[in-house]
């Protein structure tokens, strides 16, 4: 795409219309991103990520028609004591925190009318919906019979389980995630009626993503409660588990929108519209300051939360210096360095800790749901195949995301056309319009 | 027709009303603990009387139909297979629903003491209460019983199983599904017959009858024998208490058993936390609703609607 830029003189689709021969664009130039099939196609070939991405297709996709060929067992360890894996460990325990974003920016934005992140909303939300996609992706792997996935909704009710709410939450959550980012993708197809009809629902479905989240976000916790004493004590806490998992999704949403969208700066500036790489910096110390403060809030919830169960004596065993590896990596040094970070407006340096903090993230869930589970049992290596599904799927979001966010108004602002817009002041010449930045009347329009 | 006079039809009212306001009070104090159904039947296992004949695994495996094993029956040298670097001796699977192994433990003096295990049907299990697609049902007769027809796969019912036992049929791409002891239920506990192990078990290691009954045994046992068992039922309070109950003549723990388990349902661990929904549910709308208001300083929507214009 660089290569593209700098030789061709490439611009990137960002309005109905094309600026060079004033027609609208049709679907399918949309779709090729506004390039001839033949130089779309290069484009493709010259991109060493898609390389990457082609062998890892080349090697796991085979693996998951084995999986579904052979059953469960021919790619886990089918074990009876670890029932769980890294589908569930990895793909929902640590994909549906780490897709806070969405409610977490949905409300600062919406309900609370800062609108200063407003240039990341749309990233945060598409970081959420693609997020808990994925995780029930990764759930169709790991069910038995994934072609019941919706027997809880439909066939048999369980209203009692934990996992009843985790799934019919997830679902209804899916749902509206769906709705909020579709206002992106009717900018880009063109509907703006049904932009409109969505946009008006915007409060509902963002209070809606918070009632959700508070309980999913929390029920992935008690989903633990059922097994006491099989999660270790520094992990478990009985009354506490659904806080901590609440509380550190929190810091992990925000955390992930600061990567990805270091991420999509570095490989995608192209893409990215004025206001977003103009604001980026600003934003992502707004976020870090965010992310300190649920940092902070959960580290002293997590000692509360030793200090209830009175687990100090743990601390002193192998598995205390685990758990203090993990609390002081992904908690305590996070919060060290973004109020450094902060303090010295060094962008960079948060940058950084927001991957550090994701992966001390990561390592917390990772540890409750697999690594600590079982712990006076025996440890087990996930399967080599488990494994190659796992990187295999996550390769997939990538591309998913990637091919979204080339595409619809993510990053950059859709430029209204002036006959849509409906504005009673004088309509400014076309050219205008698509070259330079839109009159705050615009603006404005594009904001409701 | 009689009339009713208005002061009539007040009386009735209020009396009607405060006897439905008693009466579900009743009823609802006594629906928030559940210790099992009257007459769930259950069976206590004697591991003092028990020699490690494994009659009883042959037993459950020829009623359940179940593949042969690898070793017969009268094979005792499955007692020294050992799994994970020595730490675990054999357990349940989806070809065996009971399984018998030998401990030598230190209050014995080494001298071997055999222990049966199988599901301990709860009365109130973990398994059924993680269940998002209602898969067991807890029958009236005590058994916890497995339906594969709605099961979606998740294995949260293992996860929750405080004693390991549910297996699952992961080598099955099409109809995987949870195996484990079920009390015979289908074809005997229905009818009022003792499952399989315990018509086969030739030492009365295994006594069948009212959970309520087995327990008065149980403790009659220890009284009368005080030296011989230890002072505890495994089974009676253990997770709320289980159909299936033990008595050792060593400390439970040196046989396998774990005796860090809670003494109330593993349901009660989720209560507080499922008790918050339907709270979220209603406080959070309103909630977040005046925060928005707050913070758009009571002018709501109105800068959108101008905008609009």
């Amino acid at each position: 795409m660089n290569r593209l830029i700098e030789k061709r003189g490439y611009r990137p689709i960002n309005s109905e219309d094309n600026p060079d021969n004033g027609r609208k664009w049709s679907f399918k130039q949309k779709l090729l991103l506004g390039l001839s099939p033949k130089a779309y196609l290069q484009q493709l070939l010259h991109n060493p990520v898609n390389w990457a991405l082609c062998v890892i297709f080349a090697i796991g996709l085979p693996v998951i028609v084995y999986r579904y060929v052979m059953g469960l067992g021919g790619v886990m360890h089918a074990s009876y004591d670890y029932p769980w894996g890294l589908f569930l460990g990895f793909g929902l325990f640590c994909m549906v925190p780490l897709s806070a974003s969405g409610f977490l920016l949905g409300t600062t934005v919406e309900l609370f009318g800062h609108t200063k992140f407003k240039p990341i909303l749309n990233l945060a939300l598409l970081n959420g919906l693609l997020g808990y996609l994925f995780a029930v992706i990764y759930l169709l792997v790991d069910l038995g019979c994934p072609w019941r996935l919706y027997y809880p909704m439909f066939v048999s009710w369980g209203t009692a389980a934990v996992l009843f709410l985790v799934g019919w939450h997830v679902a209804t959550y899916l749902s509206v995630q769906i709705m909020e980012v579709s206002e992106a993708f009717f900018e880009w197809v063109g509907w703006p009626t049904a932009k409109k009809f969505i946009h008006s629902g915007t409060i509902g479905l963002t209070v809606a993503g918070i009632i959700l989240s508070t309980l999913h976000q929390g029920a992935l916790g008690t989903l633990l409660c059922y097994a006491p004493g099989k999660v270790h004590p520094l992990w478990y806490s009985q009354e506490f588990l659904w806080i901590f998992y609440l509380c550190s999704s929190v810091f992990a949403g925000l955390c992930m929108v600061i990567a990805v969208s270091t991420i999509i700066k570095k490989t995608m500036a192209w893409r990215c519209g004025s206001e977003f790489l103009e604001n980026l910096d600003s934003i992502t110390i707004g976020l870090a300051k965010g992310a300190s403060m649920a940092l902070v809030t959960y580290f002293i919830i997590k000692i509360i939360g030793i200090t209830h169960d009175n687990e100090w004596s743990y601390l002193a065993t192998g598995w205390g210096q685990w758990f203090m590896l993990e609390i002081g990596l992904g908690v305590v040094l996070p919060i060290i360095l973004f109020a450094v970070g902060i303090r010295r407006n060094s962008v960079a340096l948060i940058r950084f800790t927001a991957f550090l903090t994701i992966a001390g993230l990561m390592m917390n869930r990772l540890n409750t749901a697999l690594i600590t589970f079982n712990w006076n049992l025996y440890q087990e290596i996930p399967h080599p195949l488990e494994t190659i599904i796992t990187v295999t799927i996550f390769a997939l979001f990538i591309t998913v995301y990637r091919f979204i966010l080339y595409r619809l108004p993510i990053v950059y602002a859709w430029k209204a056309v002036p006959e849509e817009a409906r504005i009673p002041v004088p309509v400014p010449d076309r050219a205008d319009v698509v070259t330079a930045r839109p009159e705050p009347q615009l603006t404005r329009v594009m904001n409701s | 027709m009689r009339k009713i006079s208005r002061r009539g039809f007040f009386k009735v009212t209020a009396a009607g009303s405060s006897a439905v306001a008693v009466s579900s009070t009743k009823k609802a104090f006594g629906m928030k603990e559940f210790h099992g159904y009257p007459n769930s039947m259950g069976v206590l296992v004697d591991l003092t009387r028990c020699i490690g004949c494994r009659t009883c695994e042959a037993a459950c495996n020829k009623e359940h139909g179940l593949p042969e094993p690898e070793l017969p029956f009268d094979d005792f040298s499955v007692f020294d297979q050992v799994y994970h670097d020595g730490k675990e001796k054999r357990r349940t699977s989806d070809k065996a629903f009971t399984v018998v192994n030998r401990y030598n433990p230190k209050a014995s003096g080494g001298e071997p003491v055999y222990r049966k295990f199988q599901c301990n049907h709860c009365n109130e299990p973990a398994c059924l209460t993680s269940c998002f697609v209602n898969a067991y049902t807890k029958t009236k007769e005590g058994a916890v019983i497995y339906n594969p027809d709605v099961c979606v796969g998740c294995r949260m019912c293992m996860v929750a199983c405080p004693f390991l036992v549910p297996a699952y049929t992961y080598e099955s791409a099409l109809h995987p599904q949870i195996k484990k002891c079920n009390f015979c239920y289908d074809t005997r506990l229905k009818y009022g017959k003792p499952p399989a192990c315990v018509e086969a078990c030739p030492q009365e290691a295994l006594t069948f009858g009212h959970r309520k009954t087995l327990i008065k045994i149980a403790h009659e046992r220890i009284r009368e024998n005080p030296k011989k068992y230890v002072d505890h039922v495994y089974g009676e309070t253990e997770v709320g208490g289980t159909s299936w109950m033990y008595l050792s003549g060593v400390p439970f723990d040196q046989l396998g058993f774990n005796t860090d388990l809670q003494h109330h349902p593993i349901l009660d661990n989720t209560k507080s936390f499922l008790g918050f929904v339907p709270m979220v549910l209603g406080i959070w709308p309103a909630l977040f609703m005046g925060f928005h208001l707050l913070a758009k300083g009571g002018k709501g929507n109105d800068e959108d609607k101008q905008s609009n214009k």
